[in-house]
């Protein structure tokens, strides 16, 4: 079908009368009518709601970004920690107020750089750290209390973490000062992503000893982002998002509460990963809704006294899954909604993928990009003037009632499939999503789901053209080197005497935290200390639906 | 025909090697699918014993020149004739680099899952 007549089509449908307009479904399968009015508000919690008041669908503070605006947080981080300390210089030079740290995949997976499995890929996605000597280059001359770091790291997160809170402790800063974030939710990797390393119950246990650890030690610091984000990249609809995330969030909170760990001691610390694509108004109510359901959840089925642990406080941006290859400019325009949904949603942190995502890491011109979109949006648009300025809207109130049962719904499913853990260790979530995804791709291969530029409004065009960030073979041969030569300088009979204490730690069953702690300041490798949880824990085996 | 689909690397992201796994069976193919993380030797040890008629492998992390080199080289090594393609996140600008290193196709970023389809079906028929 050629663009023209596609734009017809759509004209057509606007002049209709509003009898004989066509259904309108949400991805969500939730059905919108052509109007709202007050009459849909009548069972509205909407009314007395107010923002910084339980159950906070409004917005988790009463001022919002009056106060502050959302913190911007670009993720980066390539090749070595030296190449990586210049990128998180020029970030913070360009008014950046967080960082977010990517990481290369032999990393992620837990093997170091001289690693034959890593052929091709020391350094690529992102930085690359062996041994705490890595995170010393990588954050020197960045003032450890006055940024916050977001570490993107999953299976390996509880290695990550130790070598960050051994770094601050050996640069003489008080743990207890240090804010920011690791990822470190693995439960989401066995769905997407795919960084997991151990069997599913091994790896949880990993999660809930870095929880308990920061609870006690590390108080400011949130060790868990529950990320529906890749959830929602793999296939899940915006309602199947909030529900895994939340049915995730509450394993880890079970199992931190079996540690004797007050639910006030560390929900507070608990924080989010959301998605960005599709529907503006979906996407809203998925958060509002999604807000009050969590704090619900908090409070009533886990007793918690204070406010701040039923806050689903929350990063949310991104929206990969609905950019482009195909003009890929038009993704420029893209993001920019995506912010202004992020903004209007509440969130407390921002960060959007760039417009040549679809093909690279992103060149410093696009990333750029991505951080004046956000600045534009914070200080020419009036987006923080005032709080959660779509709230009493007929539309979004009521979407977001329906949102909040629809993901309580959808919570029920997944119990009756056992429970999360269960639910991905078999495979069960995994299939119902990549099946979604495949469908998605039908809808759009067909024009049934419209796509600008993909499936309508169309132009030839070269297949060129975006930047490529090239690999450094040099980099990765340097870090090399680097390594063996840390492995030769460092004291390998206190780098054995830890890993035999980690052994010991992962037989016993106890928090593994402290010991790796020892052993990262002892510069004992990723890889190391990853090997000897997988000799007492074993290895994943990925359920195969096909 | 019996098509092999793999993750090579470390890389995770497996939607796309999935959609195509479903495209593949509602197209009519047998279609065996390897899981993540799987070396070049790993994979061509699995066509063998199931005795696949094509390896198809999904690379998104951008290390596709270097592990689809490798895959021709253990080819090769073995002496065994598969015939293998590749697709992902893969510039257009390495599709002639990798069809150099001996794969029937490779398919750039965007494809569509039909322009694989009719592919496979066109060298089935010759």
């Amino acid at each position: 079908m050629s663009s023209q007549e596609k734009k017809t089509d759509g004209d057509k449908s606007f002049d209709a009368s509003v009898n004989d307009v066509k259904k309108v479904l949400l991805e969500s399968g939730i059905e919108v009518k052509p109007l709202y009015t007050r009459e849909d508000m009548q069972d509205s919690e909407a009314d007395q709601s107010i923002p910084g008041q339980y159950p906070f669908t409004r917005g988790i503070h009463s001022e919002m970004y009056r106060k502050r605006p959302f913190t911007i947080r670009q993720y980066a981080g390539f090749a070595s920690p030296e190449e990586t300390n210049k990128r998180f210089k020029f970030l913070i030079e360009n008014g950046q107020t967080g960082l977010n740290v990517a990481f290369d995949l032999p990393t992620q997976c837990g093997f170091d750089s001289d690693d034959p499995r890593t052929l091709g890929e020391v350094g690529r996605v992102g930085m690359s750290v062996d041994t705490l000597d890595d995170f010393e280059i990588a954050f020197d001359g960045i003032d450890l209390d006055k940024i916050t770091v977001s570490l993107t790291i999953n299976g390996t997160a509880i290695v990550l973490m130790a070598m960050y809170f051994a770094l601050a402790e050996k640069r003489g800063y008080d743990v207890k000062t240090l804010r920011g974030t690791a990822q470190n939710d693995i439960l989401k990797e066995f769905i997407g992503r795919g960084t997991w390393i151990f069997p599913v119950d091994s790896s949880v246990k990993l999660v809930v000893d870095t929880v308990e650890y920061c609870a006690n030690h590390v108080t400011k610091y949130s060790p868990v982002s529950v990320c529906g984000y890749h959830i929602r990249e793999s296939g899940a609809n915006p309602v199947q998002e909030m529900a895994y995330a939340f049915c995730i969030a509450k394993a880890y909170t079970d199992e931190t509460l079996k540690r004797g760990v007050d639910i006030d001691e560390f929900a507070s610390r608990l924080s989010f990963n959301f998605d960005i694509y599709g529907n503006l108004f979906e996407q809203i109510a998925k958060f509002r809704g999604g807000r009050r359901l969590w704090a619900k959840i908090i409070r009533e089925d886990y007793n918690a006294k204070n406010d701040k642990s039923s806050w689903m406080r929350m990063i949310a941006g991104g929206g990969g899954g609905g950019l482009t290859k195909e003009q890929p400019e038009n993704n420029i325009i893209r993001s920019a909604y995506y912010a202004l949904i992020s903004a209007l949603s509440g969130t407390q942190t921002m960060a959007l993928c760039s417009y040549d995502e679809a093909y690279t890491i992103p060149t410093e011109k696009a990333a750029e990009l991505s951080l004046r979109t956000m600045q534009i949006l914070i200080h020419e648009m009036g987006i923080c003037d005032t709080v959660d300025p779509l709230g009493g809207s007929y539309y979004v109130e009521a979407l977001t009632d329906r949102f909040e049962t629809e993901i309580q719904k959808e919570m029920k499913t997944v119990e009756a499939l056992g429970g999360i853990v269960e639910a991905v260790a078999s495979g069960k979530i995994q299939e119902k999503v990549s099946h979604q995804a495949y469908d998605r791709e039908k809808g759009i291969q067909t024009g049934e789901i419209p796509k600008v530029g993909v499936n309508m409004f169309q132009k030839d065009e070269d297949p060129k053209p975006v930047e490529f960030h090239p690999y450094n073979v040099d980099a990765a041969n340097y870090q090399i080197e680097k390594l063996q030569r840390i492995k030769n300088d460092r004291n390998g009979e206190k780098v054995q005497s830890c890993l035999e204490k980690l052994r010991e730690d992962c037989l016993q069953n106890v928090n593994l935290m402290p010991t790796v702690i020892e052993a990262v300041k002892a510069y004992a490798s990723v890889g190391e200390i990853i090997q000897v949880m997988k000799d007492v824990y074993g290895e994943y085996e990925e359920p195969i639906f096909f | 025909m019996t098509i092999l689909l793999s993750k090579p690397g470390l890389d995770g992201h497996d939607v796309g090697v999935k959609v195509l796994a479903y495209a593949l069976k509602d197209a009519g193919f047998n279609v065996i699918y390897t899981g993540l993380r799987k070396s070049i030797e790993e994979i061509v040890a699995q066509a063998e014993v199931v005795n696949a008629d094509m390896i198809g492998l999904s690379i998104l992390s951008g290390t596709h020149l270097i592990l689809c080199q490798r895959m021709q080289e253990v080819l090769d090594e073995r002496g065994i004739a598969i015939p293998w393609l590749v697709g992902g996140n893969i510039p257009h600008g390495d599709k002639g680099a990798i069809e150099g290193f001996g794969a029937v196709a490779a398919f750039p970023t965007g494809t569509k899952v039909d322009e694989v389809i009719s592919f496979l079906k066109e060298f089935q028929m010759e």
